[in-house]
């Protein structure tokens, strides 16, 4: 299969996170986290259940103020946490998929939300969710509807990806398929983080938090 | 197709899809219309006089019924994280949420609304500001519960929550929506719609601001 190269917006140079602090319902979850990731790279979040990975993630998309440290773009630019957001892609656990809405449905409502002009057929198609398109997500199991996810993911052409267990519930295929979008998204010069207990066979940095 | 009308059609169609919401609201709002007349008893003159009154406490439950899960479900299913990250601000997503929410029950209320008067022997000068008030005051339960509703969206039942933020900070309208049925029955002029209109104004100007800085609120937690 050969995976379209991606036109991404806005170009990142780095994304730097200094000494990060995060406390959720009086709990000290981490302290003194940094990591540092430049375009074309992937870095993968590792550890124990409750370690921080998924908080770290809503860091980095600006959901979650973390209690000390920064989280900078290019090196210093004054962008807030919504606007970093807006360069942010987002796979979280949740699959986003309406009951009543069909994967068509589901995807065009994101194409207008994000006002990308895409072709969702093809999206769909890319993905193997071509034959489930018009089927309401309720009967879609939960490995369809993580590709869906992914299908989403790389629609939305924003040029920092998050995810957050993007090998959850797929098969063989589609964790391979997974592993492809993500290395064509870092090929084309995007940044991926994944918190992740399946290695995603790529080439990435890691990050251990403990 | 803009983001904002993006959110407001696909809350349209998730509301109007089986499973829904809104014709949920519109069969309560009708069973408890229905139910008074039997509690009350027959005597026509004073169905006419509470018809108003009893119209508008069901229109305002009936689109509680509706509300709790205007964020919540969005919330639940991960789709509030992928709205936030999207070029729509919360604000304007949460107007979108309380238009679509009005279109599909606050609307259809006000359009049933003249049938059931008929069930109240409502005479015939009241229809217009019976369905004037609902139309005028509607806007402002959608714009009101959004804010409750974005309070309570992490809140496990926070439904059952709901009306306790919502419904005391809905009790104005209910005051001015069915004060300007009456008066128009008693030939009074009365500023009830003027006041009910400030009210739904203030309240749909201001709700989408509050209701967003609860949902960012959420999001962190």
């Amino acid at each position: 299969m050969t995976l379209k190269r991606l036109h991404l917006s806005p170009a990142i140079k780095a994304l730097e996170a200094r000494s990060l602090t995060c406390i959720r319902g009086n709990r000290l979850v981490f302290r003194d986290v940094g990591f540092r990731v430049e375009a074309g790279q992937m870095l993968s979040l590792e550890g124990p259940n409750g370690a921080g990975k998924s908080s770290l993630l809503r860091m980095v998309a600006g959901f979650l103020k973390p209690a000390s440290g920064a989280i900078v773009l290019n090196g210093g630019e004054g962008l807030d946490d919504e606007e970093r957001g807006r360069c942010a892609g987002w796979l979280g656990h949740h699959d986003a998929a309406k009951p009543q809405l069909s994967p068509r449905e589901t995807l065009q409502f994101f194409a207008a939300l994000y006002r990308i002009a895409a072709d969702v057929d093809a999206a769909l198609d890319e993905v193997g969710l071509g034959k489930a398109r018009d089927l309401p997500s309720q009967y879609l199991s939960a490995g369809q509807k993580k590709r869906l996810s992914l299908a989403r993911l790389k629609l939305s052409r924003r040029s920092l990806w998050l995810l957050d267990e993007p090998l959850a519930a797929l098969d063989s295929a589609g964790k391979t398929l997974a592993a492809q979008i993500v290395a064509a998204h870092c090929a084309a010069g995007g940044i991926a983080i994944a918190a992740t207990h399946e290695p995603l066979g790529l080439d990435s940095a890691r990050l251990v938090l403990a | 197709m803009s983001p904002f009308s993006a959110v407001l059609f696909r809350d349209m169609r998730l509301a109007t899809r089986a499973g829904g919401s809104a014709a949920l609201a519109l069969a309560f709002f009708a069973a408890v219309a229905t139910l008074v007349p039997l509690g009350v008893g027959s005597d026509l003159r004073l169905l006419s006089r509470i018809a108003g009154g009893v119209l508008w406490i069901a229109a305002v439950l009936a689109a509680l019924l509706s509300l709790d899960r205007l964020f919540q479900s969005d919330f639940d299913d991960g789709s509030l994280d992928i709205i936030a990250l999207s070029p729509l601000s919360l604000e304007a997503m949460s107007f979108a949420k309380l238009l679509a929410h009005w279109l599909v029950t606050g609307l259809p209320l006000t359009l049933l609304s003249p049938l059931l008067g008929l069930l109240f022997g409502l005479p015939g000068e009241g229809y217009g500001p019976l369905m004037a008030s609902l139309a005028i005051g509607t806007p402002a339960v959608s714009a009101i519960g959004a804010i409750g509703a974005a309070l309570t969206l992490s809140i496990r039942r926070g439904g059952l929550i709901l009306p306790f933020i919502v419904l005391p900070l809905l009790s104005p309208a209910v005051i001015f929506g069915a004060g300007a049925v009456l008066g128009a029955l008693d030939g009074l002029s009365n500023g009830a719609f003027w006041l009910l209109g400030a009210f739904s104004l203030v309240a749909v100007l201001l709700a989408p601001f509050a209701a967003a800085g609860a949902v960012r609120l959420n999001l962190a937690g």
